[in-house]
């Protein structure tokens, strides 16, 4: 008698998990269906509303660009963008050092540090906005600490892992040369990281001007402020003019960041 | 030996140096476009103080409101998550050059691109114009969200697999549905699972977010809450935002670590 064995891919323990996954995740759709308090003639109604919407906004508006200080808006929602990445990167350098245990071999520091960058990223741009309004007031001060705030825990959690993965060769040398610290972090740690410091501060600035034209909704400078206006006061040949300049500006804020990334790395 | 043969260990980088020189220079440009001086930072300071002391004690009341507006904040990420992956998986598949014809790639990749054009904030305003306030718009704005991000990434898992598998059972005559099911799907599905709980955390996230422009959830609370100077509820609902999203992230941990082993 030889004993048959039948070949599965999947022990019982992987199966029930799975199982277990797709029916929660089933049972949460359905209970989310049932209760949301969703009213079915809007949903029905919204291909109208939509075409209604679009045809409102045409013809765009494009004598508003310099009438309604848009340009200037345009420019100072850059500035913000730029201003917050370079400001949040101040600040994500020594987070990021101190989250490496590599170089920081405390796991106290490093757990601060980590728990600094966790909580950064927990909170979104539009409500670090609105914090940062109800303490510098409304405006672009307060737009841009959002903007880098925000970005700590990016770029701080980025930088740790390109330091975590150093190679220790340049360290040791430098060290065995009796080098300072300073000397250390400078001459033997960021020549190694520079490519990755650059990629990931070029990619943040390019989220970052999509962020930033968006917290003048909440008051916190740019071209969301002009949107703001455009939408209170019916003005949708405006609007479309608005999304227009923040779909270039972005769009060409991508092309910008693919092309220094192509001759930078 | 003369000292000119002595090489310098670390030369002067004059173009490195430059260009530190210009981005100070930046900054103080900017710094004055944006009117920034240590006068308004220092002002704030003192306004930030007496902002987070009114933080401070997290209020309890109209805690029946917060748990309402959780629930629906999450609900809004669930039902999101499951139409737009589910939408994105076609569009994704569609939009693979590798596996369909160009007339019927580049159309996918056409609403893929539109719906990753802007930030979701701003979809939301035109959803809130269009369907009303409310979480019906939250879902639309989120389900666009997704489309955008696990299309695109879905169609570049696609475009990388192997073909092999895929010629074999071409060769052998199955039909197309079998060559998906059995030689593709199998080959992108661990990534499918990976981008699938990454935009269930991402969609949580912002759906605790697009609320501040009337589409539902949790945020719309928090900026009443601001607007009215109720700073102790505020600190009561980031705190929940806050678990809730960390929450939501040790969740998805969780099941991509089921799908890993």
């Amino acid at each position: 008698m030889t004993e048959h064995r039948t070949w599965t891919r999947f022990t019982r323990a992987q199966r029930l998990a799975r199982f277990a996954v797709y029916l929660g995740a089933v049972a949460l759709l359905a209970v989310s269906m049932d209760t949301v308090e969703v009213i079915p003639d809007f949903l029905y109604d919204a291909p109208k509303q939509v075409t209604d919407l679009l045809r409102r906004m045409w013809p765009v508006d494009f004598g508003a660009y310099h009438k309604q200080g848009i340009h200037e808006a345009l420019i100072e929602t850059l500035n913000i963008s730029t201003l917050g990445t370079i400001l949040s990167l101040l600040m994500a350098v020594p987070l990021g050092v101190m989250a490496a245990p590599n170089i920081v071999p405390v796991g106290f520091l490093n757990w601060i540090a980590r728990f600094v960058l966790v909580s950064s990223r927990t909170v979104n741009t539009l409500v670090w906005a609105i914090l940062f309004v109800a303490v510098f007031g409304p405006g672009a001060l307060a737009g841009t600490a959002a903007i880098a705030f925000r970005s700590i825990g990016f770029c701080g959690k980025l930088l740790g892992e390109a330091l975590e993965e150093i190679k220790p060769g340049p360290i040791e040398a430098l060290k065995a040369a009796g080098a300072p610290w300073t000397s250390i972090l400078i001459k033997g740690y960021w020549p190694q990281v520079a490519p990755a410091f650059w990629g990931l501060a070029l990619f943040r600035w390019d989220i970052n001007v999509r962020e930033s034209a968006v917290i003048g909704l909440v008051g916190a400078g740019g071209i969301g402020v002009s949107l703001e206006n455009a939408l209170n006061l019916f003005r949708w040949t405006q609007v479309s003019l608005v999304l227009l300049c923040i779909f270039a500006v972005v769009v060409l804020a991508e092309v910008f960041v693919t092309h220094i990334r192509q001759k930078l790395i | 030996m003369n000292a000119a043969m002595v090489r310098e260990p670390f030369k002067p980088h004059w173009w490195g140096r430059m260009g530190w020189l210009l981005l100070v220079a930046y900054c103080v440009y900017a710094l004055s476009d944006l009117n920034i001086t240590w006068a308004r930072f220092t002002a704030g300071l003192g306004a930030g103080a007496k902002f987070v002391s009114e933080m401070f004690p997290p209020s309890t009341k109209r805690l029946e409101l917060l748990t309402q507006n959780l629930v629906e904040t999450v609900e809004i990420a669930v039902i999101s998550s499951a139409f737009g992956i589910a939408l994105s998986l076609p569009l994704g598949l569609l939009s693979a050059r590798n596996l369909m014809p160009a007339w019927l790639s580049w159309p996918a990749r056409a609403i893929i691109a539109i719906s990753r054009s802007f930030h979701p904030v701003i979809f939301a305003i035109l959803f809130v114009k269009a369907v009303g306030f409310g979480p019906l718009a939250g879902i639309l704005t989120l389900v666009f969200a997704s489309i955008g991000f696990v299309g695109k990434l879905f169609a570049e898992a696609i475009e990388e697999i192997s073909l092999k598998p895929v010629e074999a059972m071409t060769a052998a005559g199955a039909p197309f549905a079998s060559v998906l099911t059995f030689a593709v799907l199998p080959q992108v599905f661990n990534r499918f699972i990976g981008f699938s709980t990454y935009q269930f955390d991402s969609n949580l996230r912002n759906s605790t977010m697009i609320g501040v422009v009337g589409a539902g959830g949790i945020g719309g609370t928090l900026f009443a809450a601001f607007q009215r100077f109720d700073y102790d509820f505020l600190c009561t609902i980031l705190i929940s935002i806050i678990a809730l999203i960390m929450l939501g992230e040790s969740l998805a941990i969780k099941i991509k670590a089921v799908f890993n082993d």
